[in-house]
């Protein structure tokens, strides 16, 4: 019967095409795990593009950071460890590393000196956070306003965020306590260098709730960096926070009318880490990846695509023009003068010690 | 249709308010959409009455008058917001104009049974418009998507240009995205060698269990059917976690053979229920006669057996590839990198960075499955036709 014999033939055929693709490439790869969008973009550009030039490894995006740490463990206690090189925030790499998910990185036997001979440990200086960790960029959390939704005095300070009056409309916060919590506490009157000393006892945290409750109708709660943005360019909310790339992009790639509001912006950094139980055959590639990517010259070049400051003191100087637009860069980083007047640098011992006794009483808040 | 009952025309106590009460659910979308749904109902109740009153009992001349209905609201939603609520203006007014001589003129009892109390007709047409509402609430998501993939802006947003109809607002950027973008296409070309090599596995091993579980004298005949369907009924998470545990044990976590597996272990349950159902009508004296004729088992099995459940193996073949194509949870723990499929991209790129890219992809799908499901249905009506069952 002709309809049979099709079935039979076409079945051997994609059984045969099957096992072919199923083995093929192995050799020479390497997983990389980045969040995606915009900034893996930037690092497929500034990092993989040339290091796969370079060395011929084929190199596999996996956008799975926001879930690093559970996936880790999971991996780690199936025994079967498939990333190689992991980019997660600093606080995910204190956390891996404490559970022994990550590698130990010596920075001045792994990492390459600056161009002036000046040590790795140096060059990257207090930003070495954890043994494990290899910080790339320095980004912050801040907010961007609609400018045709604020009339004719645009907001200079953060508690126009908590001034509903002046500033009427929806805004977007993240929908956890981390950074909500401090500029609540500084726009009821707390004084900068005493907020986490407030934020420690139970009282503090009830004001900083208190702060947060007076704008409670009016805020759309964010999970995603995209959210943000999206809700901007809707014209959804009047002002909301998130990652000063994300803004950068909505300003001047997506041209809408939106600014920045740098004031009381947290800094915090991202990096790589990489994890442990892999074969010596792929940590030492691991390490050459990572003595490659995170040089002087690689890091200056990742400003190129996406607005966030090279993690090293010597890539600043480098730091060019937009690969696209053409526009200088270094206005536009969190860390320069202009934008850095007022900053907070996000304090990973407290939220280590506090996060989640904070993040149950505010997710109970939430929930009220 | 012949009409079944005589007609008479109503008194204006009746129509009026009835339009009345259509005009303030009218008046209710139009408010909210402009701000203010208690003002929105109260025009749109009054407007609607007062123009049904004035069409029927002062203009009487049906067509000028409801003609002149669909241009007033037409011009009254430009006014209001431009070409794009002109058309919805319109669309009101037409609807207004059927709806108010539909009910003056007694048109709406005409196709209904002459016995009916009115509290019957009233039902009979309220279940119509609930039916109608729900099928409105299961395709307007879709329906929201599709217009919003062919935005020119990076953004989930209608623009004033796109609401304006103005060409500059529309592109097919985000198609052209899809086409050349290297992760999409990777993603795509993983589905696509994916799916087909998890369909086969469900249909072959799906159909001989369906076959063997139809014998009567296999014994636990239930419990093993169960068994089989069971990754239908547990929590997709449970099963994927376990697999991938269990994956990882014998080496076949983020390979492309354990992602075939995984998915083929889900479109079982689909290809057993639907080849189950074909063989309940399936005449197990066809098989003692091809035995009788000096056929055997394999031979039966293909030459008569199959050709008559073939229908419902292709379907539950469907159904399998389908599953596998839309699949996101279980591949994100059997596979890696290297095996991300359009759901998995899909699924990282609404979290991480929101482009209408996914909207497009999104559409293509659509199309695609409605593709399929017309091919199911046709095949369906074909072997309806082949084994007489009805008259097509």
């Amino acid at each position: 019967m002709k309809l049979t014999k099709t079935l039979l033939a076409s079945t051997a055929l994609t059984v045969a095409a099957g096992m072919t693709l199923a083995d093929g490439h192995m050799a020479s790869e390497m997983t990389i795990v980045s969040w995606g969008g915009a900034y893996s973009n930037s690092q497929q550009q500034a990092y993989h593009n040339p290091y796969a030039e370079k060395t011929g490894v084929e190199i596999i995006n996996d956008e799975s950071s926001a879930e690093a740490v559970a996936k880790l463990r999971a991996m780690n206690e199936a025994g079967n460890v498939t990333w190689d090189v992991v980019d997660v925030v600093a606080a995910d790499a204190i956390r891996l590393c404490d559970e022994g998910l990550a590698m130990e990185i010596d920075p001045d036997e792994h990492l390459a000196p600056a161009p002036d001979g000046t040590s790795a440990a140096d060059d990257f200086g207090d930003l070495l956070v954890s043994d494990c960790f290899i910080p790339q960029i320095v980004y912050s959390t801040t907010f961007g306003y609609r400018t045709d939704m604020v009339g004719d005095t645009p907001p200079t300070s953060v508690c126009a965020v908590f001034d509903t009056e002046a500033y009427p409309g929806k805004r977007s916060l993240e929908k956890r306590p981390i950074n909500n919590m401090e500029w609540a506490l500084i726009c009821d009157g707390v004084p900068k260098d005493e907020v986490y000393d407030v934020l420690e006892t139970a009282e503090g945290q009830q004001q900083a709730l208190d702060k947060l409750a007076t704008i409670k109708d009016d805020v759309i709660w964010w999970s995603a960096g995209a959210d943000t943005p999206q809700l901007l360019a809707d014209g959804e909310v009047v002002m909301g926070s998130t990652y000063n790339g994300r803004l950068f992009s909505v300003i001047e790639e997506q041209k809408q009318p939106v600014a920045m509001l740098w004031d009381a912006q947290v800094f915090d950094l991202d990096g790589w880490i990489i994890p442990t139980g892999l074969s010596d055959e792929r940590k030492a590639r691991a390490l050459d990846y990572i003595y490659f990517a995170t040089d002087t010259q690689r890091l200056a070049d990742q400003a190129k695509y996406i607005s966030y400051g090279p993690a090293r003191a010597s890539s600043a100087p480098l730091v060019g023009q937009h690969a696209d637009l053409g526009i200088d860069m270094a206005p536009h980083m969190p860390t320069d003068p202009n934008n850095a007047k007022n900053t907070f640098l996000y304090n990973y011992e407290f939220w280590a010690d506090y996060r989640d006794d904070i993040d149950a009483k505010f997710q109970a808040w939430l929930a009220q | 249709m012949a009409a079944l009952t005589p007609i008479s025309r109503t008194p204006v106590s009746f129509y009026v308010p009835v339009v009345a009460a259509a005009g303030a659910v009218a008046g209710l979308l139009v408010g909210t959409a402009q701000g203010s749904s208690l003002l929105g109902i109260g025009i749109g109740a009054l407007l609607m009455a007062a123009l049904a009153f004035v069409t029927t009992q002062v203009a009487r001349a049906e067509t000028p008058s409801r003609w002149a209905m669909v241009g007033l609201l037409g011009i009254a939603g430009f006014v209001m917001g431009g070409f794009a609520a002109a058309i919805i203006g319109a669309l009101f007014g037409w609807f207004f104009g059927w709806f108010s001589f539909w009910l003056y003129e007694g048109r709406y009892r005409a196709y209904v049974a002459p016995y009916l109390t009115p509290g019957q007709v009233l039902w009979h047409y309220t279940f119509r418009v609930i039916c109608g509402a729900i099928l409105v609430f299961l395709i307007t998501p879709i329906l929201v998507v599709m217009p919003l993939s062919f935005n020119a802006e990076d953004f989930f947003t209608f623009t004033p240009e796109m609401l304006r109809f103005d060409p500059a607002g529309y592109s097919l950027k985000h198609y052209e995205d899809f086409f050349t973008n290297s992760d999409w296409q990777n993603a795509l070309a993983n589905s696509v060698k994916i799916a087909p090599m998890a369909t086969l596995l469900s249909v072959s091993f799906g159909t001989l269990a369906a076959i063997g579980l139809s014998q009567p004298h296999v014994p636990f005949r239930r419990a093993i059917m169960a068994i089989l369907i069971s990754p239908m009924i547990v929590p997709l998470i449970i099963s994927a976690a376990g697999m991938y545990f269990f994956y990882s044990r014998i080496g076949l976590q983020g390979t492309y053979v354990g992602v075939v597996l995984a998915h083929a272990a889900l479109g079982i349950p689909f290809v057993i229920i639907t080849v189950t159902a074909t063989l309940v009508g399936f005449d197990n004296s066809l098989t003692r006669a091809a035995a009788n004729m000096g056929a055997g088992p394999v031979t039966t099995f293909f030459r008569v057996q199959m050709p008559l459940i073939l229908p419902g193996v292709i379907s539950g073949g469907l159904f399998a590839f389908i599953t596998s194509f839309d699949e996101v949870v279980v591949v994100l723990f059997v596979g890696s990198a290297g095996q991300k499929t359009l759901p998995w991209q899909m699924f990282t790129g609404l979290r991480e960075q929101i482009s209408p890219t996914i909207l497009a992809v999104a559409t293509i799908l659509v199309i695609i499955s409605i593709a399929l499901l017309t091919v199911v249905e046709m095949l369906r009506r074909r072997s309806e036709r082949l084994r007489g069952m009805s008259p097509g």
